[in-house]
């Protein structure tokens, strides 16, 4: 057990970044309060994958991949003591989706996780990580595609109660290459996570989709930073919410930067949120930084309300009750992003949970 | 045998300039196997009827009564409406993104029938009623009225209809937007219903081009709110000629 150090800059809560988060539910990630007593909870799967490597090795044979100005992502790079790598054999197409869980022997205690991802070229593969238990957990992932790969990457946040998630889920696209990522944030009580995008070379294209449904209480946060660096890459981004209790709260941030030398670049971004009850908020702030006019295409959109009434009389009458109705406005709302996924028995429990909390919110 | 009962009914929008008066003592009568035609000018009210029997809350009743066989329309919620046996083919469809039409539809048809429609008969039931529409198997994958172009609106309406069997239906506009060819397709639907589930049609129309093929026994003329003549099919042909020019303005 190590007490976290503190030779790093403790956000006050007056910094752009931080300025949504509740820093005091945040268990000590940010300013060295908590002491480590998790340790490498993330486990890959039990069968062997052909052309897949999953080891964890010591920190010092796997440097960062990337810089960052987050104070959480800063700790796990110089404090995590281990690297969980998953390597993905150039040219290899591993159709099944590589699942990653957690194994938390400590409940409730705190971890710092690196996970470094690498892709080989002309590779495709789906992983899947599905994030679950009581746990305080700073973590970086690293996912470095390299020319003309091809990576799906999902995350599920379905922490008990109880968790705390501060992460950022950054993807380095080399030439050529696909990037798709779906991000879940259903459970946990503070839930931070910064899907951020770098492009490196010419003619890749990343796709950020992303649902969250925040209840009483919870505060679900998720930054987006796509920094087209170079030209002729492509962005999209479409993260869809629902709130719904006492101080629910949710944060979307959408920052797409479009350098001088990001000729060519098309980009697009979309933000929707659904108020299913009073006294919810849900912050929503795209934007677009761009220092070049030869693009093909930059937009970016952002919504927040209330159950469509006319969605609903029109549903309503055909005959369907009013709370079914919600419940199918609801499920169509998160059917889009959900049903990409790819994995039945997980898109049918996430709608199962969607179906149960509103139910429970007496929608 | 059923009967829809308008007596008197008065209607108000109430806008950020008030409250504007818009239905002014509507009265008419629906039984099964009847077809009545609602023509009138545009803006005299003929939608804001509709809403009101289907039960929008964007329209305030201030006076006047609707039963269905007797029971109180204007109690009821607008799901309860629809399950007395009420069905409204809105002049313009509401798209409902990421409901897929074959969910909406078979959740329709359980609210309405009571219990869930057995699988195998009902995926036959729905492939008739869209093979009858002209309709492509494909349109029931597709997001409820997302994307739809006009005419398919109008016939997915329609199915619903056939599929739903209401006692009395009220088809606001159905025939704008239609060519010629889906204007048959969609009135021989309606004329099916009939046929099949002795419905009594309320038709808001404001061509008579649709009186061809669904030949009403009722023609009522609509202007500033309320009926200002009635009359047989003749009626219909006196306005094809003459237009709505002495009723307005009166
Ligand atoms: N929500 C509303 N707010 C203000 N005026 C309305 C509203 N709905 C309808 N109206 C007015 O009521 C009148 C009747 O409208 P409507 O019933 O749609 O006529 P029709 O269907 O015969 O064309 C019109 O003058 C219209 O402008
Ligand atoms: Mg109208």
């Amino acid at each position: 057990m190590s007490l976290l150090t503190t030779n790093y800059l403790t956000p006050t809560g007056r910094e752009e970044a931080w300025r949504f988060t509740p820093l005091n539910r945040l268990g000590g990630l940010h300013d060295g309060t908590s002491t480590v007593s998790v340790l490498d909870s993330l486990v890959g799967p039990a069968m062997n994958i052909p052309g897949v490597s999953i080891s964890r090795v010591s920190r010092e044979l796997l440097v960062p991949q990337s810089h960052s100005d987050d104070v959480v992502v800063q700790r796990t790079h110089a404090e995590s003591s281990t690297v969980f790598h998953v390597e993905i054999s150039a040219g290899v197409e591993i159709a099944q989706p590589i699942h990653l869980t957690r194994d938390i022997k400590n409940a409730g205690g705190t971890e710092l996780s690196r996970v470094l991802i690498t892709v080989g070229e002309n590779a495709r593969a789906t992983v899947l990580i599905e994030n679950s238990g009581e746990i305080v957990l700073g973590e970086d992932i690293e996912i470095v595609l390299a020319s003309n790969s091809f990576l799906k990457f999902v995350t599920l946040q379905e922490w008990d109660a109880g968790s705390i998630y501060a992460a950022r889920h950054h993807a380095i696209i080399g030439r050529d290459a696909t990037f798709e990522s779906i991000t879940v944030t259903v459970g946990g009580s503070l839930v931070r996570i910064l899907p951020t995008v770098e492009f490196v070379a010419p003619g890749a294209s990343a796709e950020l989709l992303g649902v969250y449904f925040a209840k009483e209480g919870q505060h679900f946060e998720h930054r987006i930073h796509v920094d087209h660096a170079v030209p002729k890459a492509k962005s999209r981004v479409n993260y869809k919410g629902a709130l719904s209790g006492d101080k629910a709260h949710t944060v979307w941030i959408g920052d797409v930067l479009i350098r001088a030398a990001a000729e060519g670049t098309d980009t697009y971004e979309l933000n929707r949120n659904l108020l299913l009850s009073d006294g919810a908020r849900a912050d929503s702030v795209p934007n677009l930084e761009i220092e070049t006019g030869e693009i093909v295409g930059a937009g970016h959109a952002s919504t927040t309300g209330r159950f469509d009434d006319e969605q609903l009389f029109y549903l309503m009458s055909r005959g369907i009750s009013m709370d079914e109705a919600r419940r199918l406005v609801v499920r169509g709302f998160f059917a889009e992003i959900i049903s990409q996924i790819g994995d039945e028995s997980v898109q049918e429990r996430l709608m199962v949970g969607i179906d149960g909390e509103l139910a429970k919110a007496g929608q | 045998m059923s009967t829809l009962d308008i007596r008197g009914l008065e209607v108000s929008v109430i806008t950020e300039k008030g409250q504007i008066e818009i239905l002014r003592g509507v009265d008419l009568t629906i039984s099964s196997g009847e077809t009545h035609a609602i023509m009138g000018p545009n803006g005299s009210g003929k939608s804001t009827l509709a809403y009101s029997i289907a039960g929008h809350t964007k329209y305030t009743i201030t006076g006047g009564t609707v039963t269905l066989d007797g029971a109180n329309v204007l109690d009821m919620t607008v799901d309860e409406r629809a399950r007395a046996g009420l069905f409204l083919a809105m002049q313009y469809p509401v798209e409902v993104p990421g409901v897929s039409v074959s969910n909406f539809l078979r959740t329709a048809a359980t609210a309405i029938r009571g219990e869930a429609p057995k699988l195998r008969t009902w995926v036959g039931e729905v492939k008739e009623a869209m093979s009858a529409l002209n309709m492509d198997p494909a349109f029931s994958e597709r997001n409820v009225n997302e994307g739809f172009s006009g005419g398919e609106k109008k016939r997915h309406e329609i199915m619903q209809l056939e599929l739903l069997k209401p006692k009395i239906a009220i088809l606001d506009e159905t025939d704008s937007g239609l060519d010629v060819d889906a204007l048959r397709i969609v009135s021989e639907g309606v004329v099916r219903a009939k046929e099949a589930n002795n419905l009594g049609v309320l038709l808001i129309t404001h061509y008579t081009r649709i009186l061809r093929y669904i030949k009403p026994d009722f023609v009522h003329v609509f202007a500033n709110g309320r009926i200002v003549e009635e009359g047989g099919p003749e009626l219909a042909d006196k306005l094809e000629e003459k237009g709505y020019a002495e009723y307005v303005g009166a």
